[in-house]
């Protein structure tokens, strides 16, 4: 089977850390610092780190566009924590949502701040063992629309969910040893590129 | 499994989340929004940059609650918030306030000449200085989940924070390549606890990231600083201490990015104003080198 080639926005945050990740699935992981560089890839990971610092790069960069022509491709987007927030319609603190790629509202920094970051067991769907998942400063869910699959919730709270052709986690998989969460994606940029082949 | 706070994983990983980006100083609301702005990863809320407490003199302690908090409300980004080296009270009263991450400081005047904090005590997260892997992996075993350089603080001297950067990459590719056999001894050379190497030794990096600090001045030394294989980069008096912070501010967070990017380098650097000025460091007597405090 041909490797996938997926691709991190290097502007800022854990970028190395979801390179491994994707390199452990066996796959090609890379870092994308410049817009042209989103032709080479089959999937894209928006990483952890701060959403506010991420969209002033995105915006001074020229990524904005390029990334929302990437999604219109039907090509799958994965964003984590600071990603989450990047990906949502609407933020419930901000009048200026991002790239609003996905029917959900999202409040940032909704769990507290660093003190209130915590780790937790989560049943996710479509893994069949809990999964240990990371929270820093981390956001949720308020609302998601009726074509968003909640994929798990913490005390209530929608932290993972996928609308299509785009995954969001409030969660860090690139903190953890564990690969299956950074598979699930990893199954659906292959899924993609059977439907772009064919 | 219930809720686990301030595990070392959570607090190391907000360190991670910072990489690749730029933290600066700021001594009230309206600095840290400029910060913000111009896309800093968080801010250090501090009663004054160091190269004013420099230039002040007497003993430096934790800041004023109320401007902590004054910069807590005026941004969503971390605040971090420096305690004085080994002052327990300092460090669990900015944690009661819910900062971020502390900076156990030489910039402050020490509480204790002997003990630093037991830093995986605490909830919050730590950063330290270091100046070569002894001190670096000391401070990682009291629990320290971020480190950096200490440089020269105050001096927009970048000469300190490439010796440190240098010495501690240095000490960690000879660890990797050591036989288990030369690892003791070198854990007594470096006054470094033998576990914390040998963990250098089988993943071939520090545990904890590593970033930049104590000198950064300009775009070019924020950059060169990455280039030396920093995580990112603090940058004190540096900004407010220019002739024109937005600016400064905006072109240091670009060319932490972009840091192999010469030409946009240039170009950012082009019409930026005079930098802050700076101090030799040999005019500094050895009581006036703030990196000489910790131990």
């Amino acid at each position: 089977m041909n490797k996938l080639v997926i691709g991190v926005l290097g502007l800022q945050g854990a970028v190395t850390e979801h390179i491994k990740q994707i390199e452990s699935t066996g796959n090609i992981g890379i870092t994308i610092k410049k817009p042209e560089q989103l032709a080479e890839i089959d999937g894209l990971v928006l990483p952890g780190g701060e959403s506010t610092t991420m969209r002033k790069l995105i915006d001074r960069y020229g990524f904005l566009d390029p990334l929302k022509q990437f999604s219109a491709q039907q090509k799958p987007i994965f964003g984590t924590c600071a990603g989450m927030v990047l990906v949502a319609n609407e933020l419930s603190d901000s009048s200026d949502a991002h790239l609003q790629l996905m029917d959900v509202r999202v409040k940032r920094n909704a769990f507290g701040r660093q003190k209130d970051s915590f780790e937790a067991e989560l049943d996710v769907k479509g893994l069949e063992i809990p999964y240990k998942a990371v929270f820093i400063r981390a956001p949720y869910i308020e609302y998601a629309g009726d074509n968003v699959e909640i994929l798990a919730s913490y005390e209530d709270r929608i932290v993972a969910a996928r609308q299509g052709h785009i995954l969001a986690s409030a969660f860090h998989p690139e903190l953890t040893n564990d690969v299956r969460f950074v598979q699930l994606f990893v199954n659906m940029v292959s899924e993609s590129k059977k439907v772009i082949l064919k | 499994m219930e809720k686990l706070l301030g595990t070392e994983t959570v607090k190391r990983g907000m360190a991670q989340m910072q990489k690749g980006g730029v933290i600066m100083d700021v001594v009230n609301a309206e600095q840290a929004k400029i910060a913000e702005a111009s896309g800093a990863v968080a801010v250090m809320a501090l009663e004054r940059v160091p190269s004013d407490i420099r230039a002040a003199g007497g003993v430096a302690r934790m800041a004023d609650p109320r401007i902590v908090e004054e910069v807590m409300n005026a941004v969503s980004i971390p605040v971090m918030a420096k305690a004085r080296i080994g002052h327990i009270v300092e460090a669990r009263v900015l944690e009661a306030m819910g900062v971020d991450y502390i900076d156990e400081s030489e910039v402050l005047t020490p509480a204790d000449e002997e003990f630093h904090l037991l830093k995986s005590d605490f909830t919050v997260p730590f950063v330290c200085g270091c100046r070569d892997l002894g001190e670096a992996a000391r401070r990682i075993a009291e629990g320290a989940s971020m480190l950096r350089t200490k440089g020269e603080p105050g001096t927009g001297n970048i000469v300190e924070a490439v010796r440190h950067m240098r010495k501690v990459q240095a000490q960690v590719r000879k660890v990797t390549h050591m036989s288990n056999d030369e690892l003791m001894t070198e854990a007594k050379n470096l006054g470094a606890p033998y576990e914390i190497l040998k963990e250098i030794k089988e993943t071939g990096k520090l545990p904890v990231v590593n970033f930049a600090a104590g000198g950064v001045a300009t775009p070019a030394d924020a950059a060169l600083m990455m280039e030396l294989g920093a995580d990112g980069v603090f940058v004190g008096s540096g900004i407010f201490k220019s002739e024109n912070p937005e600016k400064f501010a905006s072109a240091i967070v670009q060319a932490t990015t972009y840091f192999n990017d010469y030409d946009l380098i240039g170009k950012l650097s082009k019409e930026l104003g005079a930098a802050m000025k700076g101090i030799e460091i040999s005019k500094l007597s050895l009581e006036e080198r703030m990196q000489e405090r910790g131990w």
